[in-house]
């Protein structure tokens, strides 16, 4: 977390990122750049291999070839005697410090209370003690809107209050960058406003870096520096949101948000 | 003292002779247990609540008191009572009846499982009570359930060894006589120990394989 | 008719003192048994497959064989090793290892039923592997497995009769005496250790079926 970013070195760089299932290839030689500080959404059809390019990044899939770099250190491998072995779990666990996850179907601690789910890794992984915690969590959900759920169980909120407090328990933490996945798709649309609003709003007041894998084209100019369209495992093409939603040059993309836009 | 192999080799089919013995009294047990069962599934099932609530405290009182004090119960104390048992069917009843509270219990997760819809068609076609079961309600519930049967085969046969209470020669009374014998337990008993090993497990495994391929076919946790 | 009844508070008089007995064997074995189930539960699901697979020879060992064969073998065969146990210890560790065995495919089963999301959340909260085992699955896993460990409790305090095989004064082997030393009593003493062992297992029975109401109601409060 203390470490000084080299000038102009990305925060995140994919390089030559395979990724197969059995024999499936989700991703084909990805290269895509993360900045400090920068938010990028990635939007494309189902199977384009979106939600795998943040998988990787959280260590919670392989990559089959490649190396995927944060802040320069490779994350997945280490290096000994100048070649590079496999990481083992200590140096994931030194990387994935510096990364938070939003998932699409929550993944609350459903034996835990809403404070609790917002404290407990802030006490046992960053050693904070409880008191502090749980201020800071308390601060947290209120920024949320959930200052009056910290008793409850997460089973007793709708979808959209969920999602926030997983929103919160991520961000607590304080990552250098935010992975959002689908954040919005196991949501009641009428819930689905809620979420986007403290998104956009945490944008606002941090600088974390933040990578939204999603499919609100309106969500993702608001928020977005650049928008990432990915197709069949490569990028099809990426730009700022109005070259990307504007003027898209692909057929492939103007086929897509034809399809997108016509269906929301 | 440790292992010998000569005596091991002699004694081995002394002991594995009585494999009829146990096999008879396995499959005995089991088809008293299938049947009754059966009974008590739909005893439990009655509408007449004394029925069904008797029933349901037998079920509770068999399945939480030792297999082996019933055992005594049916051979030392029946025939006091004027029913008089010999040992094997005294071991093959009190197994089969013990182990009939699990199977009921399997018998009617299997009826549980049958969609309201199936007994809706069942009537609205007019079918009798008997018909709806035998044709409509039992040829759905019972398949799925039925490597959960098999199951209660296998430990049917691990139970066998309780009957050397009463003095049936099974293998570990076998293995115990040779034993005493000799004063060399160990390799008669190690000898009945593999013999259930090398055929509970295959068996084991054959309906590990039987469940996954009906839980395919029926679909359920197909993933 | 009380002549009767005389009889019957005669044996209970006798029987009492073994059902001290079968509870210190219940008991023991209990503790033991939940230990070596959450040992070798735990096991079954290391990252270690050299730890996988000796605990799966472990519980397949214990499970494809018979309980009395089991016992039989470690109070009578296992002294030629020169390794003696009393008859105590030898009922208590056949039963424990048993019905650890069955306990821990319980355990084994609680743990893999949790959903992968569970670690993958904790993951991304940066957990160790301790700490999501136990912050996150254990106190999980452990309300799913609450029904299957008291079933299993149910089934080792029917298995405690099986120590009376093996001339543990147990309630079985002391009701064993009574009748033989007396015929006349055969059918109140086998009656009597039914309802014994039974009135052992009413308040398992009922933790039981409290237990599986409130699992299947879900995951609400701790």
């Amino acid at each position: 977390m203390t470490k000084n970013p080299v000038q102009n070195q990305p925060l995140v760089k994919y390089e030559k990122v395979s990724k197969k299932f059995d024999d499936l290839e989700v991703l084909k030689g990805l290269d895509l750049d993360i900045n400090q500080g920068e938010r990028v959404a990635l939007i494309g059809p189902s199977g384009s291999g979106k939600t795998t390019i943040i998988r990787m990044l959280m260590t919670l899939e392989e990559p089959t070839s490649g190396i995927i770099k944060v802040d320069g250190t490779p994350l997945w491998h280490k290096e000994v005697n100048g070649k590079l072995a496999p990481a083992d779990e200590n140096h994931l666990r030194k990387i994935r410090g510096d990364i938070g996850m939003v998932f699409q179907q929550f993944n609350l601690f459903p034996h835990m209370t809403i404070l609790r789910n917002v404290t407990e890794a802030q006490v046992h992984v960053k050693g904070i003690p409880k008191d502090e915690a749980e201020k800071r969590a308390i601060t947290m959900l209120e920024k949320v809107g959930l200052g009056e759920k910290v008793d409850a169980y997460p089973l007793q909120l709708s979808g959209g209050q969920q999602q926030r407090v997983a929103i919160a328990r991520a961000v607590v933490m304080q990552p250098k960058i935010m992975l959002f996945d689908e954040v919005t798709s196991a949501l009641d649309p009428e819930l689905v406003g809620e979420v986007l609003e403290v998104i956009k709003e945490i944008a606002k007041e941090s600088d974390m870096a933040m990578i939204l894998v999603t499919h609100e084209m309106d969500f993702a100019r608001d928020v977005a520096d650049r928008i990432v369209f990915l197709h069949g495992g490569l990028i099809e093409e990426q730009g700022s949101p109005k070259e990307i939603l504007e003027n898209p040059q692909s057929s492939r993309l103007q086929s897509f948000l034809k399809r997108f836009l016509s269906t929301t | 003292m440790s292992w010998d192999w000569e005596f091991a080799i002699k004694v081995f089919p002394e002991i594995f002779n009585v494999i009829w013995l146990v096999i008879g009294i396995t499959f005995g047990a089991y088809a008293v247990a299938l049947v009754f069962g059966l009974i008590l599934t739909f005893a439990r099932r009655s509408s007449f609540k004394p029925l069904s609530w008797t029933v349901y405290g037998f079920i509770e009182f068999i399945r939480s008191t030792p297999p082996l004090v019933q055992l005594f119960f049916v051979y030392f104390a029946l025939p006091l009572i004027g029913i008089s048992l010999n040992k094997y069917v005294a071991g093959i009843l009190t197994l089969g009846i013990h182990y009939s509270t699990y199977v009921s219990e399997v018998y009617r997760s299997g009826i549980d499982s049958i969609e309201k819809g199936q007994w809706e068609a069942a009537r609205a076609l007019n079918f009798t009570k008997s018909q709806t079961w035998s044709k409509v309600i039992l040829p759905q519930a019972i398949p799925p359930v039925i490597p959960m049967l098999g199951n209660y085969l296998i430990v049917l046969f691990k139970e066998t060894p309780l009957l050397m209470a009463i003095g049936v020669v099974e293998f570990l009374q076998k293995a115990f006589l040779i034993g005493a014998d000799h004063f060399k337990y160990l390799e008669p008993l190690t000898i009945v120990g593999l013999l259930f090993l090398l055929l509970s497990y295959p068996a084991a495994l054959l309906i590990n394989r039987l469940e996954k391929w009906s839980n395919q076919a029926y679909g359920k946790g197909s993933r | 008719m009380w002549d009767n009844i005389n009889v019957y508070f005669d044996i209970l008089h006798k029987l009492l003192p073994a059902g001290w007995m079968t509870i210190k064997i219940l008991v023991t074995s209990a503790l033991l048994t939940y230990l070596i189930a959450f040992i070798a539960g735990l096991g079954r699901v290391s990252q270690f497959s050299i730890i996988r697979t000796l605990t799966m020879i472990y519980v397949e060992l214990f499970r494809g064989t018979s309980l009395l064969v089991q016992m039989f073998w470690i109070f009578f065969a296992l002294p030629a090793f020169g390794v003696e146990f009393s008859a105590f210890w030898a009922g208590v560790l056949a039963l424990s290892l048993n019905y650890g065995a069955y306990a821990s495919e319980v355990v084994r089963g609680s743990i893999l039923a949790i959903p992968k999301t569970q670690t993958e959340a904790s993951i991304a909260l940066n957990m160790t592997r301790w700490q999501r085992l136990k912050l996150v699955i254990l106190p999980q896993a452990f309300r799913i497995m609450l029904p299957g460990l008291g079933n299993n409790s149910i089934e080792l305090l029917k298995g405690t009769s099986l120590v009376s095989l093996i001339t543990l004064g147990d309630l079985t082997y002391r009701g064993l005496i009574i009748q033989n030393t007396n015929l006349s009593y055969t059918v109140p003493v086998f009656i009597l250790l039914l309802i014994l062992y039974f009135i052992i297992a009413l308040p398992l029975i009922i933790l039981v079926r409290r237990l599986e109401a409130s699992a299947s109601k879900g995951v609400a409060k701790v």
